[in-house]
């Protein structure tokens, strides 16, 4: 488990470049994560390892490619002080946990081991010692991620035919 | 507490008196948009769930416009997978190449966001139809499965950003140099979460394209949508593309806005975005002479008709110069015939452009003028990111279409009040 560390703005062009949407399956989607900012991203990355970046996380397009790309990495949480709106509603929608939470996305180091409790929402650096507490997302949104999902959450309401 | 004009139509579409920003919200909603790159995604997670029927076929839009006339296998697929789901499901907005255009353009043309509506696109620059007086904003995949099956979608309320518009633009400044303006000043998140709601005397002054280029950039500030009054010159706009009653929202007199950012046309100078953010901006005036090896005239932020006529008459007995490459995508088959009845592709087509049916496929490096390594395109298209139209170490200037015609023919970037 590793942390891979990013500034501010990380677009979702650099995430997933629109010369790749063409295949939108999780495994071609994987393997060119993030290769226009750091191309040794999808060969080294592992499951359970974390991204935590600047403010303005996954701006620009719409596309869920970019988060189903980084979820199908592997990646276990991105943690950064914000997100743009809609890869924050993709990421909730598809069931990748992210965190908002300043001090630790700027504290938090390339390499440190870190640990997230989802229900609590402590961040533990285990590297530094140090915790961080994230605000738990509000009632409405994690009965979304507790369904595993939009899609399940419409199905368990049957408001779909 | 009053309501912003985006409060007020979310509030009626969720069925509630009053909202308040922060308040999660299920709203229903008047269009579903996707385009042949989220449909597809779209359709694999509303199948996977089991879902068979579609909320209402008329209330789906599904058009065709990235990587078409499709430019490789894959993307063939890709538009394969989205017909034969719009066929299946009797998708009533379904737009092939011959009839599709550059979705955010075609949208309003056709008719399909009109003022008060709440529209949902998955994709991002779907904010553009705010200039309608609309609430529309940009989704993903799996929100658009979501609409589609059940025509409601959850929203967080968003609280406001005032801008306020004074004065009239001057000759060569448009609605691009304004909303590149905005960024500048507030910041490619300065508007995270939040709804921009245009406002203000200068607000008469705009032309319609002006105000759909204007929305249409709010999501490069982080807005969650960009939203106009609705006025006479709306009303113009929906007349004759609009039957179905639709309803005119003005923001309360005691709306709260977190601040207000006042924009004074009179002094705004044709304005652009260096690589490789929409807020990197300076007056052309500053970068005058920077060398460039493309121009990109089009795009759901200035493919239309009067960006056309700008760009045209810039161009008009004057020749694209030796090492540029100009390349001119009018937004809709409309734009495209209307250009050809006002002799615009002609020009286009005698100064040394090539002429384009439309796609978006420069915008996003898809394909019709993508970059190699260190080339440089002056574009009026809405993002400058790393990679973005190319190879990573390829450049994006963001202008108006005066800005790129003025620069095709010099050669460089240039001042279209100097040529």
């Amino acid at each position: 488990m590793k942390v891979y560390k990013y500034g501010a703005n990380v677009d979702t062009d650099v995430i997933i470049p629109a010369r790749h949407l063409n295949d939108p399956s999780p495994a071609a989607l994987a393997s060119h994560c993030m290769e226009d900012i750091d191309d040794k991203f999808a060969s080294t990355v592992e499951a359970g390892d974390m991204i935590v970046a600047g403010a303005n996380f996954g701006c620009g397009s719409s596309r869920e490619h970019a988060p189903l790309a980084i979820k199908s990495c592997g990646i276990k949480c991105i943690i950064a002080p914000s997100f743009a709106r809609i890869f924050y509603r993709n990421c909730i929608n598809i069931g990748l946990p992210i965190v908002e939470c300043p001090q630790a996305a700027e504290e938090i180091q390339a390499g440190d081991q870190v640990d997230v409790n989802f229900t609590t929402g402590v961040i533990t650096d285990q590297t530094t010692g140090k915790t961080y507490q994230a605000a738990p997302f509000p009632e409405f949104i994690e009965g979304i991620v507790q369904s595993g999902g939009l899609l399940n959450s419409l199905k368990a309401r049957g408001v779909a035919k | 507490m009053g309501m912003t004009m985006t409060q007020k139509i979310l509030a009626k579409a969720a069925g509630l008196d009053k909202v308040e920003p922060g308040q999660l919200i299920e709203a229903k909603l008047d269009l579903v948009l996707g385009n042949d790159i989220t449909t597809p995604v779209a359709i694999t997670e509303f199948e996977k769930a089991g879902f068979t029927q579609v909320f209402d076929r008329d209330r789906i839009a599904i058009v065709l416009d990235h990587y078409t006339p499709c430019k490789d296998i894959q993307s063939a697929r890709l538009c394969k997978q989205a017909r034969e789901f719009a066929r299946k499901h009797e998708i009533t907005n379904f737009y092939d190449v011959g009839q599709m255009g550059v979705e955010h353009a075609l949208v309003p043309e056709k008719g399909l966001a009109a003022p008060g509506e709440v529209v949902v696109g998955a994709d991002s620059h779907t904010c553009t139809y705010g200039a309608l007086g609309a609430f529309s904003t940009g989704i993903g995949s799996t929100d658009m499965a979501a609409g589609m099956a059940t025509g409601l979608l959850w929203f967080k309320v968003p609280s406001a950003i005032r801008v306020t518009l004074k004065g009239k633009l001057q000759p060569h400044v448009s609605g691009k140099d304004v909303i590149l303006h905005l960024i500048g000043e507030i910041g490619v998140d300065g508007a995270l979460y939040q709804s921009l709601e245009f406002a203000g005397e200068g607000v008469g002054s705009l032309s319609m394209d002006d105000r759909f280029t204007i929305s249409n950039m709010a999501i490069e500030a982080g807005g969650k949508n960009g939203i106009f009054p609705v006025d006479e010159k709306t009303m113009e706009y929906i007349n004759g593309r609009v039957s179905r009653p639709c309803e005119a929202f003005s923001a309360d007199p005691d709306a709260v806005y977190e601040r207000e950012v006042v924009i004074d046309l009179d002094k705004l100078e044709p304005t652009v975005a260096l690589p490789h953010l929409p807020e990197n901006t300076k007056v052309v005036s500053e970068v005058a002479g920077t060398p460039i090896n493309q121009v990109v005239i089009g795009s759901c932020t200035n493919g239309r008709i009067s960006d056309l006529r700008i760009a045209a008459a810039i161009m008009k007995g004057k020749k694209v110069a030796s090492n540029v490459r100009c390349v001119v995508i009018p937004a809709t088959q409309e734009i495209t015939l209307q250009a050809m009845k006002e002799g615009l592709i002609e020009t286009f087509i005698q100064a040394g452009a090539a002429v384009s049916t439309p796609t978006c496929g420069p915008c996003l490096g898809g394909h019709m003028g993508v970059m190699a390594e260190g080339e440089r395109t002056v574009s009026t298209t809405n993002r400058n990111f790393v990679g973005r139209m190319g190879h990573t170490t390829s450049e994006i200037i963001l202008a108006s279409p005066a800005v790129a015609a003025a620069s095709a023919i010099a050669g460089c970037v240039a001042d279209p009040r100097a040529v």
